[in-house]
């Protein structure tokens, strides 16, 4: 495959013709913040926290759909970016009800890691204090709404990876809701094979095992991992 | 059919022409006070008359003075004789009356006043004329015979090569150049291609393309098929909004009668090109107007957008190559290919071609559609036209392009009407809504307004919009309620920037709009709503604030 030349932040690199400016910037050592996307499914571009500067584009370009090309010159940490960035984990923050301290994620969750990576220490807009429920109907999973942002992670890795199509969204704007089938409580899904694969995919507490207690929530996303490259490239054997 | 059977259609349309014609608004807004009910009643009359040899009743499309509805026309041997206004089913009968030399008891408005005399017809040349309900009506005026022309007489690429050298830009809002959408799409390699027409017009006040494809389908679907052999297209796809069943009633009637007299369908005019048309009706969402969303839900998805590149016009309806362009965007292309490149490009200024039709609304004597020539300015319509604010009001501004635009301030009214000149001011040519507002109007109110509807609009897959709306529609309200700081302020104007730099459509992108065109114009409004700084009541003031834990 043909390799393209282009400048990250003013280091000149080559990656595969093809690549996103994202997995780029990945394979240079550069990293990008972002949430929405995940290894091994599309990506829809939907976080805009992988946000960055090309020189020549009249708007600023998600690093997970925008393909490199030759010469191109990307900036990925102006303080623009950043700022951006930073109001954009505010403003999840202030949507849903994001209690670190006793959330099943505390301490491996991918929101939070990044909040104090990119130094969001208080959030200045109101918080909104939704009241959520929680679908604790599966047998071996749950779902809380308060804690969801809305990544689809889940719906595409449970229509894409694991072909079922259960997980879907509902509603718009602040209303969207991530739903099992037609809006049925999860236990009562016909369509959940119970592979788990939404809970491993989960950036955040949303989506967790039972039984898991504050901070217990850690995420193995190497079976995810290992599906796709089963696919992809078609390696079947299971690297531990 | 061949060129002579539909020269043969159009002849026997003209000579079946009566001397007197009553021509009666059946569009939505007439039709919702009655004029289905002045209509019968005319018929009526008639018959009683025993003038029906003489005198024909005819339902046409809008007449524009919606104001004014129910709409009666007469015409005397081809000329406009008198237009009555606020036609009952009661007096109705009385035109005839009228007619035999008696008196109407009806109000008639001159048909000379500035609101008619200023208009130019391209769009609308046909609307409050024809039957829209008839496909005959549609030939007698000329109809098809530009596509008869076009496949017959240019190649695809001279076809393209037309709209490039006429010049006409998108009316859906953003003002892309036709031609080269055309081009683009026309040279992209694809087994399948698609044309499709955006009529979801959601824009609050907005009703032009309603009123087009309630006066004038044909014309519609023409452009349409002029369009999917330009860029070699065999199927079409008009996605029209569930709210509008009048349109979609009369869209439907037009493709059944084009597919009978083989305008529609297999080897159309005698030639290779093949087209057909079918519909899609838009489930009430507001994004669904934007085209990448537009495509997902004709494919049966959730209509949300997704991020461009790659273009419609390269990777559209299920991957493939698709034109999409608005409704009086299509209009428009069978008058192109009429009258040519070089009369289009003639009418209207340097940059921005053609008409434009508005949809005249708000603290205004006249309102109703109106189509003028690009580079008409702000005044003309608005003073002229519309008449000016009613009794003891005073014009304050004029409101462009919706929830994506801006309020342009009264100083400003000698603003030429194009794309550039509006943009300079911070609003938008917009889809044609134009909403008059007095100085009752509080634009902090209007702002709030409008970001209220992209707020319950937005449809909550990117972050900036969906969580950024809500944060900036509560700052508005806080401002409006006289509970905000200077600081609050402040962290509106920095969101509203965030907002539009970092939203994945359109929508998003353009939310902001409204609130910074009024804090550009009107800053004053929302500094006077402020309470004083005092220290330390900037957090109390801004509610609760917290940290990640
Ligand atoms: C939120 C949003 C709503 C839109 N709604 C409409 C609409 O109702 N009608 C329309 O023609 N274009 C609408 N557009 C613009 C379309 O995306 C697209 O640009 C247009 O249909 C292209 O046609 P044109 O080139 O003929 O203007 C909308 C865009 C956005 C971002
Ligand atoms: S449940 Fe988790 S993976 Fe699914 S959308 Fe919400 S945050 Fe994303
Ligand atoms: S800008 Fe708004 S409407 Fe557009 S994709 Fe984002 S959330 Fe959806
Ligand atoms: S990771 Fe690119 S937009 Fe979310």
């Amino acid at each position: 495959m043909a390799a393209k030349t282009l400048t990250i932040n003013g280091r000149q690199i080559s990656a595969a013709e093809g690549s996103t400016v994202l997995k780029a910037a990945e394979e240079a050592g550069v990293e990008i913040p972002s949430l929405c996307h995940l290894d091994g499914v599309y990506d829809v571009g939907a976080c805009r926290l992988c946000l960055v500067e090309v020189k020549g584009a009249s708007r600023l370009l998600p690093a997970c759909t925008t393909v490199i090309s030759e010469g191109m010159e990307v900036q990925t940490g102006t303080e623009r970016l950043i700022k951006y960035r930073r109001m954009t984990l505010e403003l999840l923050f202030a949507e849903r009800n994001h209690v670190c301290s006793v959330c099943v994620a505390d301490g491996h969750c991918e929101l939070q890691t990044l909040a104090y990576s990119l130094g969001m220490d208080h959030v200045r807009f109101d918080y909104l204090f939704p009241k959520w429920d929680v679908d604790n109907t599966h047998s071996l999973f749950g779902m809380d709404h308060n804690r969801c942002i809305l990544c689809t992670r889940c719906v595409r890795v449970c229509w894409h990876i694991e072909g079922a199509g259960t997980k879907n969204v509902s509603g718009r704007g602040g209303q969207s809701k991530i739903i099992t089938d037609l809006n049925a409580a999860w236990g009562k899904s016909d369509s959940c094979t119970s592979c788990g694969k939404c809970v491993q995919s989960c950036p955040t507490g949303a989506l967790f095992y039972k039984g898991s207690t504050v901070g217990e929530m850690v995420r193995d996303r190497s079976k995810l991992e290992f599906i796709v490259n089963a696919r992809e490239k078609k390696l079947w054997v299971y690297q531990d | 059919m061949i060129l002579g059977e539909l020269n043969q259609l159009r002849d026997r349309e003209i000579q079946s022409r009566k001397k007197i014609t009553l021509r009666c608004c059946m569009a939505a807004g007439c039709v919702s006070s009655n004029s289905k009910g002045v209509f019968e009643a005319l018929q009526k009359a008639v018959a009683e008359s025993g003038l029906g040899n003489e005198v024909e009743v005819r339902g046409v499309g809008c007449m524009r003075l919606c104001c004014e509805g129910p709409l009666v026309s007469v015409n005397q041997d081809g000329a406009e004789d008198s237009l009555h206004v606020r036609v009952t089913s009661e007096n109705a009968a009385s035109i005839l009356a009228y007619l035999k030399g008696g008196k109407a008891r009806t109000t008639r408005v001159d048909a000379g006043m500035p609101f008619f005399k200023k208009q130019m017809s391209i769009v609308l040349s046909n609307s409050g004329i024809i039957d829209p309900e008839r496909i005959e009506s549609y030939i007698a005026v000329g109809g098809y015979s530009a596509l008869h022309e076009a496949l017959h007489e240019m190649t695809p690429a001279e076809v393209v090569s037309m709209m490039v050298q006429s010049g006409l830009r998108g009316r859906g809002g953003a003002g892309f150049p036709t031609g080269l959408k055309w081009d683009t799409v026309a040279k992209s390699p694809g087994v399948a291609k698609y044309v499709i027409c955006n009529a979801d017009e959601g824009d609050p006040g907005a009703f032009m393309d309603r009123s087009v494809l309630e006066s004038d389908p044909h014309r519609v679907l023409e452009g349409m098929s002029i369009a999917a052999y330009a860029v070699g297209a065999s199927q079409g796809f008009i996605y029209v909004r569930a709210e509008y069943p009048l349109a979609i009633a009369r869209l439907q009637q037009a493709i059944k009668q084009s597919k009978q007299f083989g305008l529609l369908g297999a080897g159309i005019f005698d030639s290779q090109f093949c087209f057909n048309i079918d519909i899609r009706i838009g489930a009430g969402a507001f994004v669904c107007g934007e085209e990448t969303a537009l495509m997902a839900s004709v494919e049966g998805k959730r209509g949300t957008p997704r991020p461009r590149p790659p273009f419609p016009a390269e990777s559209g309806l299920w991957g493939y190559p698709t034109l999409i362009n608005n409704v009086e965007t299509f209009a428009n292309v069978a008058p192109i290919c009429r009258h040519g490149a070089a009369w289009f490009a003639s009418i209207g200024t340097a940059r921005s071609k053609g008409t434009k039709v508005f949809a005249l609304a708000g603290k205004i004597k006249n309102t109703g559609l109106i189509e003028v020539p690009m580079g008409t300015t702000l005044r003309t319509i608005v003073e002229d036209m519309g008449g000016g604010a009613p009794e003891g009001g005073r014009i304050k501004a004029v409101q462009t392009g919706g929830p994506s635009g801006g309020c342009i301030p009264v100083e400003h009214l000698d603003t030429p009407v194009d794309y550039d000149s509006l943009s300079q001011l911070g609003s938008i040519m917009g889809s044609g809504g134009m909403i008059v507002m007095d100085d009752g109007t509080s634009m902090v109110e209007i702002a709030r307004y409008f970001m209220e509807f992209c707020m319950d609009e937005s449809c909550g897959k990117c972050i900036p919009c969906r969580a950024g709306t809500v944060q900036m529609h509560r700052l508005l309200d806080r401002i409006a309620r006289g509970q905000a700081t200077a600081a609050h302020l402040a962290r509106l104007e920095e969101l509203c920037e965030m907002v539009k730099s970092t939203s994945l459509c359109g929508l998003g992108q353009t939310a902001p709009n409204p609130t910074l065109s009024t804090l550009r114009f009107f800053r004053g409004e929302y500094e006077a709503l402020l309470q004083p700084e005092m220290p330390g009541n900037e957090e109390c003031l801004a509610g609760v604030s917290g940290q990640v834990s």
